[in-house]
């Protein structure tokens, strides 16, 4: 069975997508959309796979992620990140500090489902 | 042509106005020696003989007036040759 | 014969034709119409004053007693003028770039300018001149008395003072008619200067005519003519060797050294080239006045009878021979003589007495008030002249009558010309040695000059000056001390001794105090002027041209003009010259232009002094350097000036680097709007894209889901034209092309309907707003559609980010004098002082909690708004929620006046109905 997908997105709409996308997929989707307290919901919710939008109010991606995976509790954690602002500046800020995969908005629905069970998969969630 | 011939021109100009200026300097030295000359080389005590003495005197007083009226046409015209 | 009054009608007639020709001479002068007068011919001729009655009468004389002797005086004048290239050019020369006006002047301006030296020399030149002038109206009486007693019969004139006296004064009238006519700046007297030509060659003709009628009217020629010579008394002579060398030395210092021949060689001198006519031609006249003075003497002695005096053959012989007719051209020819060396002669003094005595005193004497007032001065200068001439040849009359008139006119000239001469070390070391000096030249003048007026001054007054026991035993019986055995000299030449006991201690004085002096720096200048005044000096072409030279001048242009313009004018005068190379010779036409190209880059005195100093020494005058110094102080004002503008000029940098700094930023900025743009609008396009996609793809969606995913697909279309709307309008506001629609309007009108809009506006909490409806009710000239788009934007953030439990809006209006203030007040929680500047900044949002769908351009927005409309937007503190104050004009475009009384007249106070 498809496992657990923490999504950290502040966009009501775009998160209610995603959830709607990835449900039928069976995966349970918790969202959150604050960036200052994500960190500790990610260790609350030990997710299979994380998805993370850049611009959160209070806290950028890029800082949750990096402290994720100085953490090695979650060194390993598949990440997919979301970003609005597609500059190839901020794919390889994100690439940087360790991300699993790297998305722009917007994005095909097709897409995000297979990257995101292309993640799980890896980490070894089973079909 | 008369172009690379001219620095020669002017050079000898230039050469021969400076030597016509050595004799314009020279000529009141030459014409002292010559006038003083009958009066200061006269033997001692003999007296001067008027006649001779001013033949000689008044000829070489005309020589000096024509070699000074050479010169000074000379350059007057290198002059105005120069203007 | 001729009787006397014939004799004097013609002398009357003689001045009269002399006053003429001196007169149309100074009329064409005036009208510029005498360029003869400044031809090479009339300068030759000008200079025959040497030739005075001295030699024209007392050559013969002393051709009759001393042979060949009287020649020494022509001979020593023809070396001077054969060396006019070295000596003479340079006198000249000086003469005309220092403005000299006689020879007093020539030495004090040589050192330091001194007072006290031109004061020395005048008394000098007055004091060994007066005896000459003196001599001359004894030569005048005597050849009158000559002609009236030899026509009347033995009739002698009845007084002799009398006659001496009326020439003295007709002369003094002539000179001052002609001579002071005007103040020339050159002081160049032209009438003057043609009356003595043509006295010149009357004189000439007259000489001539007496000399031919002897050799070939009495001799038998030439031939005839020097055996009669060989058999007269002065066919040998002793001429001692010494005396000789001595005499020829004496003449030649005397024609630079006399007054009048310095009056009319340098002051006089029109033009510097006639000297190289004069080089040759005044030696030949010299030849021609002396040609017959031995033939006239020989016969003379041969012919006349005993104790006839020699000094005057050139009279008697032609009367003896019965020629009234020649010797009436004998007498004016020796009148001419004896007028043209006076009236030349009182100019001169006359120059110096003015300038250098009556002058100074009387500016001090008037404390230099008069120098204020230049025509006064003039009036005076002019006054001064007439004055010293007056006095010039009362002295000489004077002198003429003390001497008794019985002296022998040859000693009496040579006295004169050894005082004169006393000059000459300071002059001669004065233009060819720099290191003579003021006090030098002083203590030698002094000397001489003592010397000569003890030893052969005095004496030649007689017993009645210095008694004869002095005369031939000296003072107190000191025996060397006696005039005529001065310093154990006693057994030569009397005229050695005179020249060697003046000329020698007065020489010696001069050089040792000049060597041991320090001169002042005027003095070193002048110096420097005088002795280089060939190489410096403009007139005539290439003194001294080395190579080394132009490439001095070449380094010292580029300095100044630049390399490329420098070696551009070089090239160009090298083509000029028929150079192939690139540096033309330093011709004076080329430094005058190169002089010229720099006058224009530091200014003309600058320029020359540099020139001048790289053409050979320092060729410097006072006021070259006074001119310097101003140039100095003007180029200090412009560097001080060129300060300020380089102090603006960094100012001017440092702000273009702020206003770079401040691009860079904008350009940062346009990269972060671009990409905040980006995000804004995929955002809402994220969502769309999503639901879209749902609902394409899914089949099983409820009806309820359908609905609800439309909806948001719907209302975030509507977002994100809303951003484009708002990006629309802020480009268009910030580039200034938003055409303003100004009415008239009523301020309730335009709140009214913008809070209507945001009551329609389905997200967001509702708020309750509290206006003041009394407060409202004013009318204002603005655009309303963009007023209320700025109304909108507050309410529209108050209900979307008023935290209050029950959101309230107060609207409060205030009308001040020439304008209108609209505050928006809520009990919110008000925004941080930190960022109240930054919320007018594009993409501001503070927080987002409620912030979805604002991309955070609305109050740069309202900001944009309000400014167009001439007012302004602040956040505003000190209220207990959060503020936003909109002040704006009574009518947002200046340019269009509020109609009197339109509406409601609220708007129209103070305007004239």
């Amino acid at each position: 069975m498809p496992g657990r997908v923490l999504l950290i997105e502040d966009e009501p709409n775009i998160a209610e997508a995603i959830r709607f996308v990835l449900g039928r997929e069976g995966w349970s989707v918790v969202t959150h959309e604050n960036g200052a307290d994500a960190v500790a919901r990610v260790r609350g919710v030990a997710p299979d796979v994380l998805i993370l939008d850049v611009m959160l109010p209070n806290r950028s991606g890029y800082d949750i992620l990096r402290e994720l995976r100085e953490d090695p509790a979650t060194a390993r954690l598949p990440v997919l990140m979301l970003t609005a602002r597609g500059q190839a500046r901020d794919r390889e800020t994100a690439e940087e500090i360790g991300v699993s995969r790297f998305m722009t908005k917007p994005f095909s629905n097709r897409e995000l489902v297979e990257t995101v069970r292309e993640l799980g998969v890896a980490a070894g969630v089973r079909e | 042509m008369t172009d690379p011939l001219r620095p020669v021109f002017v050079e000898r100009r230039a050469y021969r106005r400076r030597r016509l200026m050595d004799a314009a300097r020279l000529l009141p030295f030459v014409g002292a020696v010559l006038i003083l000359a009958p009066v200061v080389l006269r033997p001692e005590g003999r007296a001067m003989t008027t006649a001779p003495t001013l033949i000689y005197l008044f000829a070489v007083w005309f020589g000096l007036i024509v070699g000074a009226a050479l010169i000074a046409r000379r350059l007057d015209d290198e002059d105005r040759g120069a203007d | 014969m001729v009787p006397f009054n014939v004799l004097l009608a013609v002398a009357l007639g003689y001045v009269a034709f002399l006053f003429l020709i001196a007169f149309a001479a100074e009329r064409a002068a005036q009208r510029g119409r005498g360029f003869w007068l400044r031809s090479p011919a009339i300068y030759t001729l000008s200079l025959s004053v040497y030739c005075t009655a001295w030699t024209f009468y007392g050559a013969v004389g002393y051709a009759a007693r001393s042979g060949l002797e009287y020649l020494t005086i022509y001979l020593g004048p023809t070396i001077v003028f054969l060396a006019w290239w070295s000596l003479l050019r340079k006198l000249v020369r000086i003469g005309r770039t220092q403005r000299i006006t006689s020879i007093a002047d020539l030495i004090s301006s040589r050192y330091g300018k001194s007072p006290g030296l031109a004061v020395f020399v005048t008394v000098l030149a007055v004091v060994g001149t007066t005896p000459y002038i003196a001599l001359q109206l004894q030569s005048v009486t005597l050849s009158f008395s000559v002609i009236a007693r030899s026509v009347d019969g033995g009739w002698a004139l009845p007084n002799v003072n009398a006659t001496a006296f009326v020439v003295a004064a007709g002369l003094a009238l002539f000179t001052i008619l002609f001579g002071t006519r005007n103040l020339d700046a050159n002081e160049r007297h032209h009438g003057v200067v043609t009356a003595i030509a043509v006295e010149a060659i009357v004189k000439l003709v007259a000489l001539l005519a007496v000399g031919v009628f002897v050799v070939w009217g009495i001799a038998g020629g030439a031939s005839d003519m020097l055996s009669r010579i060989a058999r007269s008394p002065i066919a040998e002579a002793a001429a001692p060797g010494p005396r000789w060398v001595a005499l020829t030395a004496l003449s030649a210092a005397a024609i630079i050294c006399l007054p009048r021949m310095f009056q009319v060689m340098v002051v006089e001198n029109a033009d510097e080239r006639h000297l190289s006519t004069a080089a040759w031609a005044f030696p030949l006249y010299l030849l021609a006045m002396s040609l017959f003075v031995v033939p006239i003497a020989v016969v003379g002695l041969e012919i006349l009878p005993e104790g006839q005096n020699p000094d005057l053959y050139v009279l008697t012989l032609p009367l003896q021979e019965g020629r009234e007719g020649l010797a009436m051209l004998a007498f004016l020819g020796g009148f001419s003589s004896a007028t043209s060396m006076v009236i030349v002669a009182a100019i001169a003094l006359s120059t110096m007495v003015s300038n250098h005595i009556v002058m100074p005193i009387w500016l001090r004497m008037n404390g230099g008030r008069g120098a204020t007032v230049s025509g006064d001065v003039r009036q005076i200068v002019l006054n001064a002249r007439r004055a010293s001439i007056g006095a010039v040849l009362l002295l000489g009359y004077l002198y003429y009558r003390l001497t008794g008139g019985t002296e022998a006119l040859a000693s009496i000239g040579l006295i004169s010309f050894a005082g004169v001469v006393q000059v000459l070390p300071a002059l001669v070391g004065g233009i060819f040695w720099r290191g003579a000096t003021g006090r030098g030249a002083a203590t030698g003048l002094a000397v001489g000059f003592a010397v000569w007026l003890y030893a052969m001054f005095l004496p030649s007054f007689g017993d009645w000056v210095m008694p004869a026991h002095v005369l031939a035993e000296g003072p107190f019986g000191v025996g060397w001390l006696a005039p005529e055995r001065l310093f154990g000299l006693g057994g030569i030449d009397p005229m050695l001794r005179a020249l060697l006991v003046s000329l020698g201690p007065n020489t010696a004085a001069f050089v040792v105090v000049s060597l041991l002096d320090f001169p002042s720096p005027l003095d070193r200048l002048q110096a420097a002027q005088f002795v280089n005044v060939l190489d410096n000096s403009r007139r005539p072409a290439g003194w001294a041209d080395t190579r080394a030279e132009a490439e001095d001048l070449l380094v010292m242009a580029q300095r100044i003009i630049g390399a490329d313009e420098a070696r551009a004018i070089f090239a160009e005068f090298a083509h000029e010259q028929g150079k192939a190379g690139a540096l033309p010779d330093p011709t004076p036409a080329f430094i005058e232009r190169l002089e010229r190209e720099l006058a224009g880059s530091v200014g003309a005195a600058t320029a020359h002094a540099m020139i001048a100093q790289i053409t050979g020494g320092a060729s410097i005058s006072v006021e070259d350097l006074l001119a310097v110094a101003d140039e100095t102080a003007q180029m200090m004002e412009h560097s001080s000036q060129l300060e300020a503008k380089s102090r603006e000029l960094a100012r001017t940098a440092r702000q273009l680097q702020e206003v770079n700094e401040k691009l860079r930023e904008l350009s940062e900025q346009k990269d972060a709007f671009l990409s905040q743009v980006s995000h804004e609008l995929r955002t809402p396009m994220t969502s769309i894209r999503a639901f879209a996609e749902i609902l394409m793809a899914e089949d099983g969606l409820s009806g309820e889901e359908v609905r609800r995913y439309s909806g948001i697909i719907h209302d975030e279309s509507l977002r994100l034209t809303r951003l484009l709307d708002d990006l629309l309008d802020l480009s268009v506001l910030e580039n200034g092309r938003v055409s303003l629609d100004s009415q008239e309007c009523n301020l309730h009108d335009i709140i009214d309907s913008a809070v209507k809009a945001t009551e329609s506006i389905i997200s967001g909490r509702a708020i309750e707003i509290r206006r003041e409806a009394t407060a409202e009710n004013v009318r204002l000239r603005t655009d309303p559609d963009r007023l209320r788009q700025v109304f909108i934007n507050l309410i529209t953030n108050a209900r979307k980010y008023c935290a209050a439990a029950s959101p309230v809006l107060r609207i409060r209006v205030r009308v001040l004098r020439d304008g209108i203030i609209v505050d928006f007040i809520d009990n919110g929680d008000g925004i941080a002082p930190q960022h109240r500047d930054i919320i007018f900044e594009k993409f501001s949002r503070l927080s987002d909690q409620a912030a979805a769908g604002s991309a955070g351009l609305g109050l740069a927005i309202c900001r944009e708004i309000v400014t167009r409309l001439g007012g302004s937007i602040a956040y505003l503190a000190g209220e207990a929620g959060t503020a936003f104050r909109v002040t704006l004009p009574r009518q947002a475009d200046g340019r269009a006046p509020v109609r009197a009384g339109a509406d409601t007249g609220v708007s129209s106070e103070g305007e004239a109905a």
